[in-house]
């Protein structure tokens, strides 16, 4: 973020001109148009962060509003940091994120890659892949129930027809080994678009000379690939493994309404569990507590990985 | 016509589209099915095995709009003969209608909310936007970063302090508090995007502006705004999306009067379970705005996406 | 915005013609899930509109998100609601934490007597404590789980000498959850006019209450017991008693040899569109699908047959459904609410009711000589609304449905571990809730 040198010259400039303009000082401008974004989130964000934070180390309960509220230290943490079944959440949310992030980047990638080739008419076949994320998760998830029913849905039809079989001899919501890809496969449909955007992004900023100075040197295609394109592009890739990791860890709409979490625990991604605590047993204490547990986790990761981001892009 | 070396040849671009029309065709299939199943009768959308040719029928759509109840007898000779189509469709099941359903009404509070939303998540956006990529802003990359995090919180988190606090305010299942809510949502995404637009105009024409005496907020208004058009509109974009499809807070946060459409798709039920035509008329009807919104603004899809970084 | 014009039009014109309210016209909110016998509860409310003078609103809210989204509403002292029709398990939780209005001097006032409904109905849906004299709801929809068949595939004369030979007796209406099994096992796979058909859809459901309705089908008769019936909260020992895990292997047997692949989460919906598109020779579902399956093109007017839920070793009891319907504490239209209460007791309208496909709880309509006969279902209504059992509907009834949920399903569906740990390892969670209530 830091190098461009339009930014330099914005940190450098005001002075000699500031004094001549008339009207508000660029002080205040400043102030008054960050200052409603920073209200609005400090009151939809921030406060109910504290007060999460706050309830975490209590024992309230939204549907016991008679009983006394007490305080518990850090009792909820103890619990949730003991209780095994939240470490088999977590790792159904690991298993999602990572197979959901590397099936997704790879085509992603790969779909920019050809896409930029600039065939004839890449623009509408773009337009017509990029139609998925524009659903809501929720009906996506919905409708994906509908398609994996090995009955009267689509895709054992589809896959059977390929690998020949009976379309009832697999189920892929009702198997507990193949739940967790049922989930990656609807993602993976839904998203990928996403991050074949970033990926193009990412290959047409890459300036043409670069390739035209790579061919002068009669380097090979593919080692302009691995020494041009690649380093060129990954702060995108990047940039879309983020966004898609932080969304997926908040993952629910789709997966609840796809698998409501089962068969057994297979598919409870801790956001799902989450819901359960503070919404099905309403234990407000206890799950504000989680809450803050996941954030904490959320933010560290992506703290560092930013940082880590800044670092490539600087290069 | 200039020979470029980073033309790719003819045999790789017609390789390139081949690839990307398969993988094109087969992503569209659910999408076609979820269209097609809205033009299905009830029976032919749960047929076992399925069926991929039917006869097609508006009675997805008519359901979709309408409550029906099975009808007695009596209520048949009370009502006399159908009076308009749709009403004979209802009667063919032997259901009559008995009022408009709430589609309308959240799919109309999905306008109100997404695309206010979006407005007002674009004036905050651009204004902080301007800020942060021109003005000294103490801690700004703190600030920056803590304008991110915001997204990281798992909606449900935060949803019974809000559910509490909203109610407090009178905000509890009112558009108002849906959009600032939102909007809130939004603004880390959409302020990260429009800075990386605003990065990219050229400082020069502000201070050719100022010098002519222009105030700097005339500046921004004449200067700044007219060159991040493209990219206040991709972020839009991505902020309709969003507000359009949310479910988790709208399930938990909203009922009676500003439920949006997502919670109510997905279980309309019809006299006999789930209604799935209904439910897929209504997904379908429901990608519309969004989709017609995308393919006007698809020129800028790209650089929305990506901070504004593509160049020239 | 524009009903709440029409109301204040309507209004205005009531007062302004002096009509015979003389109440004012309210505009009152009635929440329910969104299912099939709430559209005939809009119809049947047009009356009461019309009589009243008061504008009737609904909310539905789909049956998995209906108690989040009602309890929420309730614990937080919403207004949304002035009338509920909340699931029978909500009651205990309404009436301790004064959700809702108790009733009884409204009923003595106006001369509705509890003895006038079904029994079970009454305990089940209005009483809190439950088997004591104090009323928090008026019994609005009675629902119990049984069986439906199609008796078409029952009837086929090649099918019946194959059962016959098979398991030496006719095929039928099974007496025994034993023979319900070996019918399902019997279609599970079998070709019938060119389709492979599978035994019985059963509930699954993970996310909301659907396994734990099924599977308590099994439990009941199989001699599970909530609690040891001379000391409450006693659990060990009746929740994992030798029989309980015997009802509970019986149902994971039955969903691996006689449910259609695929099933694993499934619950009323689920049911009725693999029972309605000719997937599944029996279904397991409420009562209120019933009225629909007859209307059904493939397989109403007389494909479908119905049966109550079959007897086990130890006895036959059917898990109990429906709801009362409660005035909200948090309304200001309580007097209302209360209105429409009345209006909703009267023989004619519970009448009515039962005509448009609302499964009257009042003895006058389910006891008249006619009703059985009425419908093809309307006995085994009757028969069912006989033998139900209900859920805990202690306040804490949230909290104990969802550690049920997940040992059943892990257990039936994901096949962890065996049905004594699994009801074990309920007995342990069970005791934790009672424990955090203050009740053990």
């Amino acid at each position: 973020m830091t190098a461009s040198p339009i930014t330099k010259a914005a940190q450098h400039t005001p002075d000699g001109i500031a004094k001549k303009i008339r009207g508000l000082s660029d002080r205040s401008i400043a102030w008054i148009f960050v200052a409603p974004t920073i209200f609005l989130l400090l009151a939809v964000n921030i406060f109910p962060l504290i007060w999460t934070i706050r309830l975490s180390f209590t024992n309230y309960r939204v549907n016991r509003p008679n009983k006394e509220v007490e305080w518990v230290g850090l009792r909820n943490y103890e619990r949730i940091l003991n209780d095994p079944d939240i470490w088999h959440t977590m790792q159904a949310t690991a298993h999602f994120l990572f197979w959901t992030i590397l099936i997704q980047v790879l085509i992603g990638f790969a779909l920019a890659y050809l896409i930029n080739n600039k065939f004839k008419g890449n623009d509408l076949w773009t337009t017509i892949i990029v139609f998925p994320m524009m659903l809501s998760p929720a009906v996506v998830g919905n409708f994906w129930t509908f398609l994996y029913q090995p009955q009267i849905g689509l895709f054992n039809y589809v896959v059977t027809f390929f690998t020949g079989g009976d379309p009832a001899d697999f189920s892929m919501i009702g198997d507990v080994y193949l739940a967790p890809w049922a989930i990656i496969i609807a993602d993976t449909w839904m998203w990928t678009p996403f991050v074949m955007l970033i990926c193009l992004a990412g290959l047409r900023s890459i300036p043409d000379s670069i390739y035209e100075a790579a061919e002068c040197d009669r380097a090979s295609k593919w080692r302009q690939f691995w020494t041009i394109t690649i380093p060129m592009a990954l702060p995108f890739l990047m940039l879309a493994v983020l966004f898609r990791g932080i969304e997926n860890f908040k993952m629910f709409d789709l997966v609840v309404q796809l698998t409501g979490g089962g068969p057994g625990n297979t598919t409870t991604l801790t956001s799902i569990d989450l819901k359960r605590e503070a919404f099905e047993k309403w234990r407000t204490g206890y799950s504000s507590a989680y809450a803050v547990i996941l954030f904490v986790t959320v933010f560290g990761l992506a703290s560092i990985y930013v940082k880590a981001l800044n670092k490539v892009k600087e290069r | 016509m200039s020979f470029s070396v980073t033309e790719p040849t003819k045999g790789t671009k017609w390789f390139s589209g081949i690839l990307v029309v398969i993988y094109a065709v087969i992503t569209i299939v659910p999408l076609l099915w979820i269209i097609a199943t809205g033009f299905k009768s009830p029976a032919d959308s749960i047929a076992y095995p399925p069926v991929v040719f039917f006869e097609p029928t508006l009675e997805g759509y008519v359901n979709l709009f309408t409550d029906r109840t099975r009808a007695t007898a009596e209520m048949l000779e009370e009502a006399g003969p159908p009076q308009t189509w749709y009403e004979e469709i209802a009667r063919e099941r032997g259901t009559v209608i008995s009022g408009p359903s709430r589609y309308g009404e959240r799919f109309l509070n999905s306008v109100i909310i997404g695309f206010g939303s979006t407005a007002l998540c674009m004036v905050l956006g651009t204004a902080a936007a301007y800020a942060f990529s021109r003005f000294r802003v103490p801690l700004k990359d703190d600030l920056l970063f803590f304008i991110l995090s915001t997204r990281m919180m798992p909606p449900i988190a935060v949803a019974i302090p809000i559910f509490l606090m909203f109610r407090n305010l009178g905000l509890n299942d009112t558009h108002l508090g849906m959009i600032l809510l939102y909007t809130a949502v939004n603004l880390s995404l959409s302020v990260w995007l429009l800075k990386g637009f605003i990065d990219e105009i050229p400082m020069e024409y502000e201070e050719a502006a100022l010098i002519d005496g222009y105030t700097r907020f005339q500046a921004f208004y004449k200067v700044v705004l007219p060159q991040a058009a493209t990219g206040i509109a991709s972020t839009a974009i991505f902020c309709l999306i969003f507000a359009w499809n949310e479910y988790a807070f709208a399930v938990l946060l909203t009922s009676g009067t500003a439920q949006t459409a997502p919670p109510f798709i997905p279980n309309i039920i019809g006299v006999n379970g789930k209604d799935w035509p209904a439910v897929a008329a209504g997904a379908t009807l429901f990608l519309v705005p969004v989709m017609v919104f995308t393919v006007l603004l698809r020129k800028h899809l790209l650089r929305g996406i990506t901070f504004g970084a593509v160049r020239k | 915005m524009k009903t709440k014009m029409m109301t204040t039009v309507a209004a205005g014109a009531i007062l302004a013609s002096g009509l015979s309210t003389a109440a004012q016209a309210e505009d009152l909110t009635l929440c329910w899930a969104a299912w099939d016998p709430a559209n005939a509860l809009i119809e049947l409310s047009k009356d009461f509109e019309e009589q009243s003078g008061h504008n009737m609103s609904f909310e539905f809210v789909p049956w998995t998100s209906f108690a989040d989204r009602m309890l929420n509403e309730l614990n937080s002292g919403g207004q949304l609601c002035d009338l509920m029709i909340g699931d029978s398990q909500w009651i205990g939780g309404g009436a301790e934490n004064g959700h809702y209005v108790k009733l009884n001097d409204f009923f003595d006032a106006n001369g509705i007597s509890m003895d006038d409904f079904i029994p079970a109905t009454v305990t089940g849906y209005s009483e809190w404590p439950k088997n004591t004299p104090n009323y928090y709801a008026l019994p609005a929809f009675g629902d119990v789980v049984g069986w439906t068949y199609r008796k078409d595939w029952f009837d086929r004369p090649e099918l019946k000498a194959e059962f016959k030979e098979t398991y030496g007796r006719d095929l039928g209406v099974p007496a025994s959850l034993g023979e319900l099994k070996d019918i399902a096992e019997f279609f599970q796979g079998r070709d019938i006019d060119g389709t492979t058909v599978y035994g019985a859809a059963i509930y699954t459901e993970r996310g909301s209450e659907g396994i734990t309705m099924g599977v308590t089908n099994a439990l009941y008769n199989y001699g599970f017991l909530y609690e040891n019936p001379d000391q409450p909260y006693d659990l060990d020992g009746f929740v994992n008693s030798a029989g309980a895990v015997e009802g509970l292997e019986f149902y994971k047997e039955l969903y691996d040899v006689g449910a259609p692949p695929g099933s694993s989460n499934w619950y009323m919906g689920e049911n009725i569109d693999a029972y309605r598109s000719g997937q599944v020779a029996m279904q397991m579902n409420f009562a209120f699908i019933w009225p629909g399956v007859e209307a059904d093109e493939n397989v109403g007017s007389g494909k479908s047959g119905y049966f109550p839920n079959p007897a086990g070793p130890t006895g036959q009891f059917a898990q109990l459904g429906g709801q009362g319907i409660s005035v909200v504490s948090y309304s200001e239209k309580q007097d209302a609410a209360l209105e429409y209460i009345q209006w909703f007791a009267q023989p004619e309208v519970q009448a009515k009711w039962w005509e448009l496909g609302g499964y009257s709880a009042l003895k006058a309509v389910v006891e008249d000589p006619s009703f059985a006969t009425s419908q093809p279902y309307a006995q085994t209504f009757l028969d069912s609304m006989a033998i139900v059992k209900d859920f805990w509907a202690e306040p804490a009834y949230a909290d104990l449905l969802i550690p049920m949920q997940e040992r059943i399903h892990n257990y039936v569906v994901a096949g962890d571990g065996t049905a004594q740990d699994a009801l074990d390892g309920l007995v342990r969670d069970w005791v934790e809730v009672f424990e955090d209530e203050g009740k053990l």
